[in-house]
This record gives structure tokens, sequence and C-alpha cells, in this order.
């Protein structure tokens, strides 16, 4: 494992080496460096730090626990398994540290409307939530195709008083609510702060996602030490834009410890229906990035699958790219298959309910942990729980409730 | 001196403003491309902006969203739009040609290639749309000089002073500006707001301004031309092909009845 020292990235114009950047119209240029610089300045204001620790504990509900799953780990006859249990946050689940972050950024700048894509809804609902919370009039792009196979956070979202705009341009997906987000802020740039909710898009949004889920790590770490007497030897988290997997790592980097990031392999790499940039991807340029894209042999961004609509996306954020290429991470893809029995497991051993996308997460740590040795310690990131996800399980099941 | 220099400079001496048309390559189908593009010069367009279809045109409007996904079911690739320049180029060696499209087509063929397919097919600017000057600078900036290829670049509404110097220092060939805060198609123009913000761009560069982004119609295209030194027409042009979908033979006639219009708006004829 090559661990990091003195870990700075990304650079003065948001480059992880390669990745990263701003690529977008030059509309966009001058919010951007608006954005940046509030970013910069307060992630130094004590005011302003003090203020969003005040709503991560009694809003959020931070901490969240570390919880010991002794019972799989047992069953299981490998490493100890730690679960981080951001599906307890508000909201149910990881999203929610960000629009906090960023709501309160757009109010110290006077942005008095929030716009923000979203795939499963998630996101979504944690943007309509803050917005509710701070009287922010609030639009959230989504893909016609996940509008349809997400209803409940439609109906969520509206009950919270935002605007659910279905997006019928493309695959009609995450990715078309993204571009459809970016063209709103293009026109509405004045008055409109754009809340993205992963570490993708152009700098500052990767970095400063990031530093708004690092607490997930920065609490994991204290926790583990607490409970464990000790580092874990393995963290793992899934990936799509891959906000609760850099929100992990990130302090952990200088670590000695093995760091995997688990995609979405849908039906499977070699079936061409996934949605693992890091693993069958190129690096290329899209939503203001550069960065792993899933593409055809003309640079045309293809439609990506998974049965978790928060992983179906064919980028993913620029630093996992370059955590990729220097072997400081490792990533992994899980298919649908093995995410839904390891939502059953989960369920059945410890009495939680996971999201798919976090399936995907413990998956690939029953694998790693089963060849491990009993003393040895991994660390999941429980990123969200699974209720949402209940119709799209029983479908599977040839139920419908 | 380059295609666009010289178009520039015959113009000036004319005292005319350029009329500068954008059409999305192989939309509604790869067969009418070539036509058009002679049509539009015969009509009296002057640059020719050929748009480059990609799946994700962030910056773009609806009516130049459809123009690229029918275009794309058609495969219509930026090696294919590379074609068809070149074979433009073999029937007119005066009208130079911009492509405008999106920066990953050209990342997956690779810098070098595309820079060198793009100077022997006779391409004579480049405007990426997702690419700013400081992004451009280290890869794309160097090929593109090299070669003698215009890089064209983008200024807003939003743009600060600083961007503007920037902008103009590393482009070439003309700068484009953005009339409005928005996508492409996305509205009418503000003439005066353009007038205002024209006149600080002017104080700060020395090439040649091009405005775009909201010119509809002949008129508008009159008054465009008092202030800037050329027109860009863009989604107008493709609301047209969009129009008469189900009657194709009649897209060339609305498309040149159009530009001859704006052509005698510009000119004040």
């Amino acid at each position: 494992m090559t661990v990091l020292k003195n870990y700075r990235l990304p650079d003065e114009r948001g480059h992880f080496g390669d990745y990263g950047g701003i690529f977008v119209a030059e509309t966009l240029m001058y919010p951007l460096e608006e954005l940046t610089r509030a970013y910069h300045k307060y992630l130094r204001d004590a005011e302003f730090l003090a203020e969003l620790e005040r709503d991560l504990k009694d809003y959020v509900g931070r901490p969240s626990p570390l919880y010991y799953a002794e019972r799989l780990s047992r069953e299981l006859g490998g490493a100890r398994i730690y679960l981080k249990r951001e599906d307890l946050n508000h909201t149910g689940a990881h999203k929610i540290n960000n629009t906090v972050g960023q709501a309160l950024l757009a109010q110290r700048m006077g942005k008095r409307r929030v716009i923000a894509e979203t795939g499963a809804g998630q996101h979504g609902v944690a943007t309509a939530t803050v917005a509710a919370r701070f009287g922010l009039k609030c639009v959230v792009y989504m893909g016609e195709v996940d509008v349809e196979r997400q209803k409940l956070n439609v109906y969520r979202m509206s009950l919270l008083g935002a605007e659910v705009r279905p997006v019928r341009s493309g695959s009609r997906t995450l990715k078309d609510a993204l571009n459809e987000a970016l063209r709103d802020w293009v026109t509405n740039v004045d008055d409109t702060f754009y809340i993205i909710g992963t570490v993708a898009g152009p700098h500052p949004y990767p970095a400063m996602v990031r530093d708004f889920q690092a607490v997930i790590g920065r609490e994991a770490k204290r926790q583990i030490l607490e409970q464990a007497g000790r580092l874990p030897d393995a963290l793992v988290a899934c990936v799509g834009g891959g906000s609760n997997a850099i929100g992990l790592f990130y302090p952990f980097l200088e670590d000695e410890v093995a760091l995997y990031g688990v995609e979405a392999a849908g039906t499977g790499i070699a079936s061409g229906h996934h949605a693992a940039s890091l693993c069958a991807g190129r690096p290329g340029v899209l939503h203001g990035n550069r960065t792993y894209l899933l593409e055809d042999e003309d640079g045309q961004i293809v439609e990506t699958h998974s049965i978790s609509a928060g992983l179906d996306y064919p980028g993913v954020g620029p630093e996992h790219a370059w955590l990729k290429d220097t072997g400081r991470a490792k990533y992994v893809a899980v298919t649908d298959e093995e995410a839904l029995e390891a939502f059953h497991r989960l369920t059945r051993t410890e009495g939680i309910l996971p999201a798919l996308e976090s399936s995907h997460a413990v998956a690939y740590a029953l694998q790693l942990a089963k060849d491990m040795d009993k003393d040895q310690v991994v660390l999941v990131n429980l990123s969200g729980r699974g209720d949402k996800d209940i119709h799209t399980v029983a479908a599977r099941e040839g139920l419908k409730l | 001196m380059s295609r666009i220099q010289a178009c520039f400079a015959r113009l000036a001496a004319q005292g005319r403003k350029a009329l500068i048309p954008f059409l999305t390559a192989g939309d509604p189908d790869p067969k009418f491309t070539l036509p058009w593009l002679s049509a539009m010069v015969a009509a009296g367009a002057d640059i020719l902006e050929l748009g480059v279809p990609f799946s994700d045109p962030m910056a773009d409007g609806p009516v130049i969203q459809r123009a690229s996904e029918r275009a794309l079911a058609h495969k219509v690739s930026l090696k294919r739009v590379l074609e068809l320049v070149a074979q433009f180029r073999l029937r007119d060696q005066i009208t130079p040609i911009v492509l405008m499209g999106y920066l990953n087509p050209i990342e997956c063929m690779g810098y070098r290639a595309f820079v060198a397919t793009a100077k022997q097919a006779g391409v004579d600017g480049v405007l990426v749309v997702d690419l700013p000057p400081e992004e451009a600078k280290e890869r794309m900036l160097p090929l593109l000089y090299q070669a003698g290829i215009d890089p064209i670049f983008l200024l807003a509404p939003t743009s600060t002073p600083e961007r503007i110097r920037h902008a103009d220092a590393l482009g070439r060939g003309y700068l484009y500006y953005v009339s409005l805060k928005g996508v492409t198609g996305a509205g009418h123009l503000d003439l005066e707001d353009v007038a205002t913000k024209l006149g600080m761009v002017r104080s700060l560069t020395h090439l040649p301004i091009g405005v775009g982004f909201g010119v509809k119609d002949a008129s508008t295209a009159a008054s465009v031309a008092k202030l800037a030194d050329a027109v860009v027409v863009g989604s107008a042009l493709v609301q047209k092909v969009e129009e008469n979908l189900n009657h194709p033979d009649k897209i060339e006639a609305a498309i040149v009845s159009l530009i001859s219009e704006m052509r005698k708006g510009i000119d004040g004829v």
C-alpha cells in the first residue's frame, strides 16, 4: 500500500494530478471563482464552523454511531466488521452532511435560491430539507426515469416545498439531471447557489464536498480508536460519484490503512450493463472535471446500469481517479446480485436495512473480511438506510407492495 | 494570415460585418450538411460554425440539444465531422470553418490526432465550449498555434476584465461574446445591455468580436451588427431544421431565406 504524506490536493485550480480542474462554459467561471473564495474564507471562519458543528450535532444527529457488527463478524469467521452508521442521520443518508454545509455557505453568500440534481432522490431530499429549514427556494432536477422509479422521494421533496423538475433529455437519468442543473445555474447565476451532491463537478466542488463529508472519517477514526484500540486494517465504501467514500477515506490517507472503493458492476462488467467508471472506464472530461468516464469509442457518454440509482452515474469524483492511479486506494466492483445478497444478509443478521448503494460496500467487505484474521478490523461506511429501496427489492422477488 | 483573419480584413476593408451561421453537423442526416453549408455561403454567410454532436451538451438549450441527438442517431462522430470538413474544402477554399463543441470527443480522439486531422481537413478555428483558457493553455493551445488553427474563446456577461484580457491574449481569429446569461437559444438579447458590456470589452481587447446567443431575426442581427464585428446565429437556424423535419426538402430554402434576410439586415440594405 502506498501511504501518502503531507497530502495537500487539489492545487489552486482544483487539480488532483491530471484530474479535476474547471471545465465549464465561460459564464460559470466567475460564479465558480466567487464560490471558491467564499469556501476558502468560511472554512477558516470560527463562527461559520461553530454553526456548522452545531447543525451537524443538533439537526443531523452527529456523531453517527460506529457499530461493531458482532454477529455478522462471528458468522463470517474472519475480521471484525464495524459499520459507520450514516444511515442514522436525519433524512437517512450521509448526503445531509454536505447539504447543511453548502446551505450555510449559500446563506453567507446571500443566495436565496438553491438548485440540485438527484438520482435516487437522497441528495434531492437532503437539499429540499435544508432549503425548508433556511426558507430558501429550491428546485431539484431529476431524470424522468428516476422520477418514475423513486416516487416516494419525489413526494418527500414536494412535501418539503421543493419543486421537482423531471428531465426529459438524453438518457433521462442522473447525468442528464446534472446537465439541466448546470443549464439552470448558467441562466440564474445571480441569485442561485448550485448544491452539487457529490465530489464531482468543477472546482471547488470536489474539494468542498469532500471537506463537508470528511466529518465521517474524522469521527470514525476517533471511534475505532476508542472501541478497538487501533486503526482499522481496511476501509470499505461504495462509489458512485464517491462522496461517502472520500468522506471516510480522507482523514485516513496518511495512515497505514487499506482503502477499498466499491463500484456498481450491474449485471457484470463483461455484460456492459454497469456503472463502474474506475474499473472499466477511461479518463475524459464531463460535468466540469477530468476523471474516469464510461464512454463509447467516439467519446460519447454511455448509459449506465445499476440496481441502485445512487450509483448509476457514468463518471466519478476526480480525487478517486487520482487515488486509483497512485495506488493509494483500490477500486473493485460488485454486481446487483451480490449487493442484494448482502442487503438481505445484513438485514437478517444485524437488523439493519442498508441502502442498495451501501449494500455494495457491505458485499465487498464480506468477501474481504472472510479471509482475514479474527483480530483484524474492517470498517464499512453504511452510507444510507434501505427503506427507500424496498420497492426495488420486492419487485426483484416478484412482489408488488 | 489565417483564413479567419483574412475574412475579417476583407470585410473591414469593405466596411461590412461578418455573418456567422451555426448548424450541427449531421442534423438531421449527414447527407444534408455539405449542400447546406454551401447554400449558406451563397446566401451571404462569411464564416461557418459547425457543431460537433455530443451526448451531454451542457451549455445548449433544447433546440441544439435535439439537433445533437438527431445527429448522434446517425452516429455522427468527431471523426465523421472532420471528414465532412475535408469534403467541404474540396469545393470551397475561402470560407473559414470553425468547429464548435465539447471537449470529451477531443480527449477521446487525443489532442495531437485531433489537431493534425483538423489541419489536414481544413478547419480554421476551434471553439470548445467547456475548455476555458486556463485549461486550454497546457495541452490544446500549443498544438493549435503550431497548426495555425485559431482557438476561439467565449466571453460572457459575467467575465471579469482580467479574464477578458486573458482570453484576448490567448485567443486568435475572434472572440465570441455570449450576449446573455443562459443556454443557447434562451431568449432575446438585451441590446442596451450588450452595448454597455461590449464597450467595456472593446476597451480591453484587440480581436474582432462576434456576438451570439439570442439573435433570432434580421432586425436583431442588424442591431447587433452596429455594435459587433460579427453576428452569430445558431438556434434560430436549427429551429428551421426542426420545424421542417417532416419535409426535409424544404429545409434548405428556409435556411437560405433566414440567412439572406439577416445578410440584408446586417449590410443595412
